[in-house]
């Protein structure tokens, strides 16, 4: 499978050092946190394994992780004060060393909440500063990385995915590959959804408000 | 989509293009874009690139202070003698280094492909371009040519020293350089493929072994490697050298040493020069500063 797509994955990112798996993607995975997240998360609980567990000081994978939390890029010169700019944002953040073997060396769990209000994604960071984000509040994602995607966290109940349907086939939004998958009866669920084309603002804002609809992000390749 | 050297290379020479313009055509056409979007962008990666370099000849020092102002040192060298091993390869080794350290500063890079391994393909461009003075457009075609043959590795291979050791990152790197050396020094583009098989070759084996962790220490010296074998290497195939081994079975090897390297040779700074006395007491003393 292809898993790089663009010259850009290979010449860049431009980004502060000093590693481009465990600085660079590692702010990609915390602003991807931050953005399926959708507001602004008050406590970071974050689970380092392999490589990341074993060199996150030296490569300040924990600064990059908070900095992408905070929703900075990969070049924003205030990484390296990443744990200050936390303090003044008030986001509360534990790191915990895990020692569990995973499939790829570089993997990150967090956990991010507000309230009651809480997310927990995994992400690898697989080289040069690409990433995926291979788990969502439990489920696994399957995203080829090849089209644009929507990530559709939902109450499964009936007529949730057609409401989401009807939308997408309102605007002529066509659906490439769809994965519907719930934790258990009537309890939380996820659509996965590959599109032909990026959706505009005003379908996503249409598709949040729609019936059982808890919360959306979009994935754009 | 070209998935192997072998189809990137036929597919120039079949359409009579550079290595460079198969790339950038790719590119147009996976993510539906125009060419001055995908040209402006790699300018600025270029423009990163020569400011990282300029930072680092200017002296750097990184905030553990393993790493720093060698770049200086090499460059005040070339300046009073006239190095061994020639001007333009240790032009090279002085630029990939000042890159390299100013990654380690936590400066600004462009990784290519990584940001332990930034310092290989500029490097080899800078000092190349004081002698073949390339256009603009020449430069930045030499990153989308440096890019066609990381695009290669990382989907067949990996990239990144934790999934195969330095040989997935500065291998790739220095393999990279030396395929756009050879298409701007006016070499075909299976010379190119041949320059990338030889440099890598030289690379295999080599494990990702940072003491304490840090990006530094062996890697910004590893770049000065990288680069100065990236131009030896595009001298050996534009002279009509070529590899035994074709390109994409040496990446393949390079796949394969990277699956049987045991964990503490990848990034995990528990094997290698990290293990050493020296490295282990480096290592303590940081880490007791920092907690």
């Amino acid at each position: 499978m292809v898993k790089f797509n663009s010259v850009f994955d290979i010449i860049g990112p431009v980004m502060v050092g000093p590693s481009s798996s465990h600085t660079a993607g590692a702010v990609k995975i915390g602003n991807a946190a931050r953005h399926l997240f959708g507001e602004k998360p008050n406590k970071a609980v974050i689970h380092l394994y392999g490589s990341f567990a074993k060199t996150y000081k030296g490569h300040g994978t924990d600064l990059a992780l908070i900095a992408g939390i905070l929703g900075f890029d990969t070049d924003d010169k205030r990484i390296p004060n990443a744990l200050k700019e936390a303090e003044k944002a008030g986001l509360q953040f534990t790191f915990i060393e895990e020692n569990t073997a995973t499939e790829h060396p570089n993997t990150v769990r967090i956990n991010l909440s507000v309230d009651d209000d809480s997310l927990e994604l995994v992400g690898v960071s697989i080289g040069g500063g690409k990433v995926e984000i291979v788990e969502l509040n439990g489920f696994n994602l399957h995203l080829s990385g090849n089209h644009p995607a929507i990530l559709i966290m939902h109450n499964d109940r009936f007529g949730a995915i057609a409401s989401v349907t009807e939308i997408l086939a309102k605007h002529e939004v066509n659906i490439g590959r769809m994965e519907v998958n719930r934790k258990d009866v009537g309890k939380e669920a996820l659509m996965t959804i590959e599109l032909d084309q990026n959706i505009d603002s005003d379908i996503e804002s249409e598709l949040r408000n729609a019936r059982h609809i808890v919360r959306i992000a979009k994935v754009i390749n | 989509m070209f998935r192997t050297v072998a189809e990137l290379v036929a597919q120039a020479e079949e359409n009579n293009i550079s290595l460079a313009e198969v790339m950038i055509r790719q590119e147009m056409d996976v993510y539906d874009l125009a060419r001055e979007a995908i040209i402006e962008r790699m300018d600025q990666n270029l423009t990163v690139m020569e400011q990282a370099v300029k930072d680092g000849l200017a002296g750097v020092q990184s905030h553990s202070g393993l790493t720093g102002g060698d770049a200086v040192l090499i460059q005040n060298y070339m300046k009073n003698h006239e190095p061994l091993s020639g001007s333009l390869v240790l032009d090279a080794v002085s630029k990939a280094v000042a890159t390299n350290e100013v990654n380690a500063a936590m400066g600004i890079v462009c990784a290519t492909p990584t940001a332990g391994s930034a310092g290989c393909v500029p490097g080899a461009l800078f000092a190349v371009k004081e002698r073949l003075n390339p256009s603009r457009e020449e430069m930045i075609n030499f990153l989308f040519t440096a890019g066609a043959f990381g695009f290669v590795v990382a989907n067949n291979a990996f990239i990144s020293g934790a999934a195969g050791g330095c040989q997935a990152e500065v291998g790739s790197a220095a393999a990279m350089a030396a395929a756009a050396v050879v298409e701007m020094a006016k070499g075909t583009p299976q010379q190119s493929a041949e320059a990338f098989a030889i440099t890598l070759k030289n690379m295999l084996g080599l494990v990702c072994d940072p003491v304490a962790g840090l990006v530094e220490v062996p890697c910004v010296k590893r770049n000065a490697a990288g680069a100065s074998n990236a131009i030896v290497s595009a001298d050996m195939a534009l002279a009509g050298v070529q590899s035994k081994i074709p390109c994409d079975e040496v990446i393949g090897a390079m796949y394969r040493i990277g699956k049987q390297m045991p964990s503490a040779l990848r990034e995990t700074a528990e094997g290698g020069l990290a293990a050493t006395p020296t490295g282990k007491a480096l290592a303590a003393k940081l880490f007791n500063q920092n907690s």
